[in-house]
């Protein structure tokens, strides 16, 4: 039977988490049928079309699923899961959001963040901020789960799928949106980013992360990180944080800035190709896992990094 | 109102994790153990609400072993009036536990439940979802800031880009990010008047709740390990070496 994938999006593109997310649900195997659910999602829609591998597009267009609330969201899912196998999503904040609403709606347990797909019911995942890997295998009729696009190629374009109009349920009321505060920039999302400058406690206030973080960042065509301290000291926006509760990224280069290495944060970057630490102290477990180290003063060095470029 | 939070006994997160030479499993013995993170957070916001006036009771539960008291009684301690064990050697999963919640929640009938957004020995990140899901409840996931009103409540959540602002009607459960508070710590006082608060024990079968696992684990392994490399002299060095050794400039 066929396989639902959640689409990623803002209504007019779509995000290329939902492309990762596709090539795991591809290796389950079946026909992939992606739902985007928005408001004013043609867009979206349209780009989910062109993806290699998708056989239909369904495009669910209601003021109720404008800002991604889990109720009205999870009573679309649930509406037309009667069709498929498997609800898969990659494991964004609106996902890891609604999804486990959607499984137990259907009485099934979900399968959190996989790594790596070993069958149709069978797969990886990560427990213990990474420190293990589980290989678990799902007794349930149907499968949720939500994958770690960080461990999966995004799939290609060249697809040419119909797209198809499903309605939403009648909203339930349990839940209003009030307002946003999404950062908009111009420099790459961290979950896509080929290069990772990351910044911790280190900085020592917000002024000197930009001083300092930016412009290396802006001169390599980097998305900026930072570790927890350094977010929940203010010097960095939240959405900004890498590791076990924060983002899971695996760019080609990471490079971690004044960041001690705690095992939260290399949870969520120590499957970078390539990762650079710049920490004074050379006892810093942050260079266990990095494939270059330079010992020194950051304030000092990257400058000096982002002059030598 | 009464709030209820659930709250996970986990292995304690300064703990180095080993896996199982036989790969059945992750080493628990002689291991410290802790109340989740993220779950000390829950209490410290139910008891803030409490100090407000905007609640009555808090409610601490928790479903595992015996042990599970001791995470039980450092909630008691830092202020929770009263306890529920639910008892259980059986490892049980994020639905079944949901199952177990929403039986305690139809029984004790809270304004609210907050817990944590992810436990973190399982990493799961569904626990809280499925309760609000199985209660046919509102739902207001990673908060970073709760505020109570007439019969709703307006949550700051932690998303992709930024935060959102939702406004759930009450009762409803909200799961907790890092930054929402800080947890306080008990006092030893506290933690003498904590061991005579009333803590209620009860079974899984009190709540009809089948804890059969969905999920059978095949097997535990290391993850792909991750030599330390080299360390530079100076920027020039790293800087070459990332053209031609690593090739990612
Ligand atoms: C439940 C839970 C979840 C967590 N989740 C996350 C998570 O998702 N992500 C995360 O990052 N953390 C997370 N943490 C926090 C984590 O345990 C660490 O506290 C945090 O990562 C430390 O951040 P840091 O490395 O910036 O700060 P520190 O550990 O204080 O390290 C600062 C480093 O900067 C170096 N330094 C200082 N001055 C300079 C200078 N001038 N030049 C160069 N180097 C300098 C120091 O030598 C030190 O190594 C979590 C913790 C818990 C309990
Ligand atoms: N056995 C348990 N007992 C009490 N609360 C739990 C239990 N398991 C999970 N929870 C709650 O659910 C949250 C999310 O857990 P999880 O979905 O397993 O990541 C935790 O932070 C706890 O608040």
């Amino acid at each position: 039977m066929a396989i639902l994938l959640l689409a990623e999006h803002d209504n007019s593109t779509l995000s290329d988490q939902t492309a990762k997310a596709l090539t795991a649900a591809k290796s389950i195997g079946g026909d992939v049928h992606v739902l985007v659910a928005g408001s004013g999602a043609q867009g979206a829609a349209d780009a989910a079309a062109k993806l290699d591998g998708v056989a239909k597009v369904l495009l669910a267009d209601s003021g109720d699923l404008a800002n991604g609330l889990a109720e009205p969201l999870a009573d679309l899912i649930v509406s037309i899961a009667g069709d498929y196998d498997t609800l898969i999503a990659p494991a964004t904040a609106s996902a890891k959001n609604v999804m486990p609403r959607v499984a137990a709606l259907l009485d099934v347990m979900q399968i959190s963040e996989i790594t790596e797909v070993i069958s149709a019911d069978t797969f990886k995942r990560p427990i213990y901020a990474g420190n293990a890997i589980q290989t678990v295998q799902s007794t349930d009729a149907k499968k949720v789960i939500t994958v770690r696009t960080a461990a999966f190629q995004a799939a290609g374009e060249g697809g040419s799928a119909s797209v198809e109009t499903v309605s939403a349920p009648p909203k339930a009321g349990l839940s209003s949106f009030v307002s946003d505060a999404i950062a908009s920039s111009e420099r790459p999302e961290l979950t896509s980013a080929k290069i990772i400058v990351s910044g911790g406690r280190a900085l020592g206030s917000a002024e000197k992360f930009k001083e300092v973080i930016l412009p290396l960042a802006d001169k390599l065509g980097a998305a900026v990180g930072a570790s927890r301290a350094a977010v929940d000291a203010g010097y960095a926006p939240n959405d900004w944080q890498v590791g076990q509760t924060g983002k899971v990224v695996a760019p080609d280069l990471y490079i971690a800035a004044g960041i001690s290495g705690a095992i939260q944060h290399l949870a969520g970057m120590k499957d970078s190709k390539v990762i650079v630490a710049i920490n004074k102290d050379e006892e810093a477990p942050i260079f266990q896992v990095a494939d270059y180290g330079l010992v020194g003063d950051l304030f000092e060095l990257l400058p000096e990094l982002q002059k030598a470029l | 109102m009464k709030i209820l939070v659930p709250v996970k006994r986990v292995v304690d997160y300064n703990v180095k994790i080993r896996v199982k030479p036989d790969g059945t499993g992750v080493e628990l013995a002689n291991v410290k153990m802790s109340m989740n993170p993220f779950d000390e957070i829950a209490v410290e916001e139910a008891l803030r609400l409490k100090e407000a006036g905007k609640a009555e009771e808090v409610i601490v539960v928790s479903i595992g072993p015996a042990k599970a008291e001791e995470t039980l009684r450092t909630g008691l301690a830092m202020g929770a009036d009263r306890a529920i064990l639910v008892e259980t050697d059986q490892p049980v999963e994020p639905l079944a536990v949901a199952k177990i919640l929403k039986g305690i929640a139809e029984a004790e009938a809270p304004g609210l439940v907050i817990m944590g957004k992810q436990a973190i020995d399982d990493d799961s990140n569904q626990t809280g979802q499925m309760l609000a899901a199985l209660l046919n409840w509102g739902q207001a996931t990673f908060a970073s800031k709760v505020e109570i009103g007439e019969g709703s409540a307006k949550v700051t959540r932690e998303v992709d880009g930024g935060l959102q602002t939702v406004e759930v009607k009450l009762p409803a459960i909200v799961t907790t990010d890092l930054r929402l508070n800080e947890p306080r710590y008990a006092s030893l006082p506290n933690i003498m008047k904590a061991k005579k608060k009333p803590l209620d024990k009860k079974t899984p079968a009190d709540f009809g709740v089948d804890t059969t696992a969905r999920l059978t684990v095949l097997k535990t392994e290391e993850p792909g390990g991750r030599k330390a490399g080299i360390k530079v002299a100076s920027v020039a060095e790293l800087v070459e070496k990332l053209k031609t050794e690593a090739g990612v400039l």
